[in-house]
């Protein structure tokens, strides 16, 4: 037996020792030569053509012209042969449809063969055929193999329903194909249970709000059934269609965890972090005081632990996973450290994220190992993972206070490695320490200042001369070292530049007598010779402070610095939870809701955790998924779409408009003209100053364009020549009266859920352009660049015109307005509510997502009056149905005052009479995108208590009513 | 899901395309080709995300394979999936090589078919498999109806791994205790990180569908049994037992009855497959210590020692001793005297490599290099990486020891006794490094 089998394998290996052959050959007239081949009557030949139109097609080649040949090889009892041509039909037939038709007798036939491999082959195939001519052929076999005898069949058929849906949809719901997948789900045998779950949960994700997976308790049970019986890849459907149910009551919730812990022995990894996705969610739905909460959160560390030991690749999804986990409930792993240590030969994929999770789960009690490790990894070759090490022993001085000390002294020993990205890392960290730890560590500065020379990376010299001037009282020669760096000033890089110059001012106020002739030097260097309007400006406000009032300039550059804080890099906490309900998937991977790189709908509904009802006891994780779904406009949701993906993919260069450069000419006598301004402006800010100068190394241009009133825009005008009023004007129609209502701003985009960034705006319609007002605040401790903004599509294609204007770095406790003009030619999709707008906001620390609404009045164009009579015959020829009463209460107008007050907004008045003491106006209103929204309001007259109107709005897409209503009840009440 | 499924040569020219889903365009191929394989700064991620589709990539030797997807997918299951797809290849036509891959792309076509269905993957079990994917396409239509519903049953069934209708005319089974034993040690002797992670293979040559049971000293169980008072020798058991930080099993076991009994109980798959991997972080036997000493003398010249000293039982032996000392970059020459095997210094790899062949337990050996250097500007110090250690030793280092595997097969004449049983144990050093 076995040696037949083996003389048969050998054979075998002989005959396809010759397969690579195909691939090799190019010669001309291939296809010609191929096409005889094909149409040769015998059947070895035949086979071996089909071999080689799959490899031609295989490495690219275009060998559809074949078309008919390797169809008509299809009706063939030769397994082998058989598939290969149907491969090569799912590869052409979208190409060629008519031809495809040719196809569908054999398959149609096949699904009718004896042989269960067979009927799943031409099922599983049909699918793949992406025609529509052949998918009203499949629907009648589709049904028969859904309710084939053979599982195997079913199993095929459960995800063919999938590829239907994909291809048309509604023929899938027409054809009751859903139910009868519905079904599936209590199949007696695993397998098929599996596939139907996986099916079903891709078509429930296209449309979000249907109860296409009715998952109640009994369909539950059933797929905790199958759990334990289907191969690994059906259990990971399983779970991840788990994931997404929401049990009724903790006890409910406790019995489903219970069923699935046993899959975190599983030896596919994909089957334990869907399981351990299952349990985070779940039990943030157990009580906290629950014995079993307990013995969970002791089950879930050493199947995390044991993914450490699997393959690199799926080392790094693990571990990229565990970040997230220990974010979210660090007790789980906090005793586990030692398997976090780096490996000398893990790929460097895993020992960037190792590190990152040693940081995060530093503590007291294991910070001396952690800093060993860090300190054996700084001496690593790999560069990127060097300086994360360096910075990693920063971090682990700020967070653990009793090991700073030792972390100085480690950072020391690696600064007299003078390895020199080793020693500008160093250095960086060591600001930071200082910060955190005043006067505590000074005993260093020595050491450090012998560096200096090596520093060529802005970061580092910035964080070296913030260190100069903070503690310029204990460095003797600290006029000497910052006159140093003044030689080559205008080559330093901005972050550099401006540090010098508040370094310069504080030493000045240190030590006044010595370094008088430095500050000057450095004023002017500020003032006159530079382009940068951070720098300028700056420099102004110092010379002006210093000139008038040295103590209040000392009280300002010298005050107090607040904090920084201690962790660093966590994920903003509502992203934390979305990501931790897609545990094992890409979105875990890149740390992203899938929105942001997943096109379409499909999968990007808005996750949650969802904590236990009424957990007023969980002092640990107070209110966690409690904050209830983002229907408020302000709100921080994930958008749908794109929008990500845009960002990424175009180039977001911080908007680099070019600063037009300030007249030579420009003398001191401009600081006069500057005078009256600055006086106010430093009155106003003084009281945050202090924590602004001085702050981190890069600080930014806080100051100088700090009034909060200046649009941003201003920034790179010309601005130092013109006084502050003609600055106003130049920002280009920004309060221009038109008449139009515009609401006052709102906050969008609160700073919490932005890493500080808070955004607040309105929108405005001036001059027959769309304008969005933001105002961006910066609360968070360092300076803010590389702004960007782009949309999501949107129901009325708006987009911004032009990129955002944020010509400066926004330092901390600085707001800037801007202006950002917008287009309505973007792209358009129907959004819910329909004026919703989803926005992404970018600058130099992350992505932000937030979604606002724009009062639809913002899209009603100036040449909306209609004339009489079309309005007449368009009234009349919009169907009643169409028709929308509303009313309006409390409004204190007589029917012209509230005609003026609408036409302001570019809504109409085209007609007016009176009826029985009734003013009845007829107005219109026309979109940017061509629709007319007509009206007829009712209002009393004569009658001041009587404050009540009716409006009837007719349109052709009535959706659009509701909103137009808002509309108008907002303008005639403000 | 997988949106489709390339096989590049290490040159980056496309072996296997197998497109899935209809979002994922020919450009994809190219796309990994230009952006991944001929990077120019080497690809730092196994997930590669270009123009909103996403890419997977794992290698195997200089081949390269990628799955694509343009959605969310559960990305664990995309690697264990490349994984499984490898494994299956490699039990059809051996070695994953370019020859091999050439030689073969009908059946890996075939195969794709089967495992992968619009980008979900199916039953990936070669067992199954080889039951009807054959490269014989006329199987298919000799079989009997009989036989194809088996097929159908088997591939679709609860018991996936194996099918009906076995026998052996001597029922036999060898179960290998692998371990793989990891160490980080300071210079000073100080145990970093100890770990061992284990595998128990077994090949089974057994009739029918048999149901077997599977113990080892594991703690938790022969703590339970101690408690009971049923076990045979209670003084011994406490001090046996190890303590197990965690296991996997093969999808045979049944982890609910894990789970609440501790009992692995299966019916195997036939012929070899893994049973179960462990790992134990307690009370590890380190079977070797290594003592390292280096002193540089001046700025041309390092002084290197180091022992080794084995510490098992003196009659058992360890084979296919190395120990890797790695030697700075500007070495200029070494000098090696040591008292047992053979040590080479081999400048390609950097390192001083010591071999030898076999040494029993309890016994130390030394080596002492002299390394000249060649005087450099570079300022970069030397970053002195571990010394690191290999070899292979006759016994488990987590102390695991199987207590039985018993065989039940109901329908079938042949009980217990009748199955003939092997059990081995091999330990491996895993990454074994003491820092110097």
């Amino acid at each position: 037996m076995e040696w037949a089998s083996q003389l048969c394998e050998n054979r075998g290996l002989g005959s396809k020792m010759t397969d690579s052959k195909y691939f090799t050959t190019t010669k001309k007239g291939e296809i010609f030569e191929l096409k005889a081949e094909l149409n040769s009557d015998k059947k070895e030949k035949k086979k071996e053509a089909v071999k080689k139109v799959i490899a031609s097609m295989t490495v690219g080649k275009d060998v559809s012209a074949l078309f008919p040949d390797v169809v008509n090889c299809m009706q063939t009892d030769n397994l082998e042969l058989k598939k290969l041509v149907y491969l090569y039909l799912m590869n052409y037939a979208k190409s060629q449809p008519d031809m495809a038709i040719m196809a569908v007798n054999t398959f149609v036939k096949d699904c009718e063969d004896p042989n269960p491999l067979i009927r799943a082959l031409a099922v599983r195939t049909m699918g793949c055929i992406r025609v529509d001519k052949i998918t009203e052929y499949l629907c009648e076999p589709l049904r028969k193999c859904l309710k084939d005898e053979d599982p195997y069949v079913r199993k095929t058929a459960a995800v063919c329903v999938a590829k239907l849906h994909d291809i048309n949809a509604q023929l899938v719901e027409d054809q009751g194909f859903l139910d009868t997948l519905k079904d599936l789900i209590s199949d007696s045998n695993p397998m098929v249970v599996a596939n139907a779950v996986a099916a079903l949960s891709e078509i429930a994700e296209s449309h979000p709000n249907s109860n296409l997976l009715d998952l109640n308790p009994q369909t539950i049970n059933k797929l905790l059934t199958a759990l334990n019986e289907c191969t690994e890849w059906g259990q990971i459907f399983i779970l991840d269609c788990l994931a997404n149910y929401m049990p009724r009551d903790d006890r409910e919730s406790q019995s489903i965890c219970e069923r699935v812990t046993p899959r975190l022995s599983h030896a596919n990894s994909a089957v334990v972090l869907s399981a351990v996705k299952v349990l985070m969610k779940f039990m943030e739905m157990l009580p906290k005081d629950l014995d079993y909460y307990g013995t969970l959160l002791k089950k879930l560390a050493p199947p995390l632990v044991t993914l450490l030991s699997a393959e690199p690749e799926l080392q790094y999804v693990a571990l990229r996973n565990i970040n997230l986990i220990v974010q979210k409930r660090p007790e789980i792993l906090k005793h586990e450290m030692k398997v976090f240590f780096v490996k000398y030969n893990d790929p460097i994929y895993v020992k960037l994220e190792k590190l990152d999770i040693m940081i995060r789960l530093a503590s007291q009690a294991n910070i001396a190992q952690v800093l060993a490790e860090l300190k054996e990894y700084a001496t690593e070759v790999d560069v990127d993972f060097v300086r994360k090490a360096v910075r990693a022993i920063g971090r682990c001085a700020i967070k653990v206070e009793q090991s700073a000390e030792r972390c100085v002294s480690t950072l020391l020993d690696l600064i007299q490695t003078k390895v020199n990205y080793v020693v500008q890392e160093a250095i960086v960290v060591i600001k930071d320490i200082f910060r955190k730890y005043p006067n505590k560590y000074e005993s260093v500065i020595a050491t450090l200042c012998e560096n200096l020379d090596s520093l060529d990376e802005p970061e580092a010299r910035a964080a070296m001369i913030w260190i100069v001037g903070e503690y310029a009282e204990r460095i003797d020669n600290a006029d000497e070292l910052l006159e140093s760096f003044l030689e080559g000033f205008h080559d330093e890089s901005t972050q550099v530049q401006l540090q010098l110059l508040t370094a310069i001012v504080k030493l000045f106020l240190k030590k006044p007598t010595e370094t008088q002739e430095l500050v000057q030097q450095v004023l002017s260097l500020a003032t006159q010779d530079s382009d940068n309007p951070d720098l300028r400006d700056r420099g102004y406000i110092y010379w002006r402070l210093l000139s008038t009032d040295p103590v209040a300039a000392k009280e300002v550059v010298l005050a107090e610095k607040p904090l920084i804080s201690e962790e660093t890099d966590l994920i903003e906490p509502t992203l934390l939870e979305e990501l931790i309900c897609h545990i094992g998937t890409l979105a875990s991977v890149y740390h992203k809701p899938p929105s942001a790189f997943v096109e379409g709908s499909r999968g990007v509904q808005h996750k949650k955790l969802t904590a236990r009802a009424g957990s007023g006891e969980s002092a640990e994780s107070p209110d966690v998924g409690l904050s209830g779904p983002s229907e408020a406009p302000p709100a921080v949701i994930p958008s749908q779409g794109d929008l990500l993906g845009d960002l990424l993919n175009l180039d977001l260069a911080p908007p680099t408009a070019t600063v037009p450069s300030v007249q030579p000419s420009m003398q001191m006598g401009a600081m006069d003209l500057l005078g009256g301004g600055l006086d106010s402006l430093m009155g106003d800010e003084s009281d945050t100053l202090g924590g602004d100068i001085g702050g981190s190394p890069s600080m930014g241009g806080g100051l100088g364009v700090a009034p909060a009133a200046m649009p941003a825009a201003l920034g790179g005008a010309p601005a130092v020549g013109g006084g502050l009023g003609d600055l106003f004007d130049l920002s280009g129609g920004v309060g221009m009266p038109t008449g139009s209502y515009v609401a006052p701003k709102t906050v969008w985009l609160p700073a919490m859920k932005a890493k500080g960034l808070e955004i607040s705006g309105t929108f405005a319609r001036r001059g027959g352009i769309i304008q969005m007002d933001l105002s961006l605040t910066n609360k968070a401790m360092s300076v803010m660049t590389d702004f960007a903004i782009q949309f999501n599509r949107n129901s009325f294609g708006l987009a911004p015109a032009g990129p955002l204007q944020v010509l400066t770095p926004l330092s901390p406790n600085q707001t800037i307005d801007v202006s950002l003009p917008l287009s309505t030619s973007g792209p358009v999709m129907k959004m819910e509510p329909l004026n919703n707008l989803q926005v992404a906001v970018k600058n130099n620390i992350d992505v932000f997502y937030f979604s606002c609404q724009y009062p639809i009045s913002m899209i009603f164009v100036e040449d909306g009056k209609m004339e009489r009579q079309v309005f007449l015959a368009t009234w009349k020829d919009i169907p009643n149905d169409n028709e929308a009463l509303f009313q309006i209460k409390d409004i204190h107008l007589n029917s012209d005052a509230a005609s003026n007050k609408l036409q302001g907004s570019n809504i109409f008045t085209i007609a007016k009479r009176t009826v029985e003491g009734q003013d009845m106006l007829y107005l219109s209103v026309k979109l940017t995108n061509g629709i007319w929204v007509l009206a007829e309001m009712r209002i009393q007259t004569g009658n001041p208590n009587y404050t009540e109107m009716e409006l009837s709005i007719k349109c052709r897409a009535p959706e659009v009513s509701p909103f137009v209503f808002q509309c108008y009840e907002l303008v005639l009440k403000n | 899901m997988i949106g489709g499924l390339f096989i590049y040569n290490h040159k980056g020219e496309v072996l296997i395309s197998r497109v899935y889903r209809d979002d994922i365009g020919r450009n994809a191929v190219d796309a990994f080709r230009v952006n991944v394989i001929h990077a120019r700064q080497q690809v730092r991620s196994p997930v590669t995300n270009i123009a909103r589709t996403s890419f997977f990539h794992i290698k195997r030797s200089n081949i390269w394979l990628a799955a694509v997807t343009k959605q969310n997918v559960n990305a664990a299951m995309v690697f264990e999936f490349l994984y499984k797809m490898c494994d299956v290849m490699t039990a059809y036509f051996g070695k994953i090589s370019e020859e091999n891959i050439k030689n073969n792309f009908v059946l890996i076509y075939e195969l794709l078919d089967e495992i992968l269905d619009f980008g979900y993957p199916q039953n990936s079990e070669t067992g199954a498999l080889k039951t009807f994917i054959t490269q014989q396409g006329i199987k298919g239509q000799h079989q009997t109806k009989e036989e194809q519903s088996q097929i159908t049953s088997q591939v679709t069934g609860q018991i996936g791994w194996r099918r009906e209708g076995i026998k052996y005319r001597r029922n036999e089974l060898f179960l290998d205790v692998l371990e793989s034993v990891n160490l980080l040690m300071s210079p000073q002797g100080q145990v970093l990180s100890a770990h061992v992670s284990g595998r128990v293979v077994m090949k089974s040559y057994l009739s029918g569908m048999p149901e077997c049971k599977f113990g080892m000293n594991d703690k938790i169980v022969i703590d339970k049994q101690g408690k009971g008072g049923t076990t045979d020798d209670p003084g011994k058991s406490g001090k046996q037992s190890i303590a197990i930080d965690d296991c996997t099993f093969h999808q045979c076991v049944r982890l609910s009855k894990f789970d609440s009994e501790r009992s692995i109980s299966f019916i195997p798959p036939d012929g070899e497959y893994e049973l179960m991997r462990y790992r134990t972080t307690k009370d590890i036997i380190l079977p070797f210590r290594v003592i390292p000493l280096v002193r540089e003398v001046g700025r041309t010249k390092l002084e290197v020692k180091v022992v080794i000293k084995s510490n098992f039982k003196p009659s058992l032996l360890a084979q296919k001793i190395e120990v890797r000392i790695p030697t700075p970059l500007n070495t200029s020459g070494v000098q090696v005297i040591c008292m047992k095997g053979k040590a080479k210094y081999k400048a390609s790899e950097n390192a001083i490599v010591w071999k030898i062949k076999r040494m029993a337990g309890m016994k130390e050996s030394q080596i002492s290099a002299e390394i000249e250097l060649l005087p450099t500007n570079d300022k970069k110090k030397w970053a002195r990486p571990p010394i690191s250690m290999n070899f292979e030793v006759p016994f488990a280092p987590s102390g695991l020891k199987v207590r039985y595997l018993k065989v039940f097969e109901s329908k079938l004449n042949y009980s217990d006794h009748d199955v003939i049983k092997w059990v081995r144990y091999i330990g491996r050093s895993g990454i074994y490094e003491t820092r110097c």
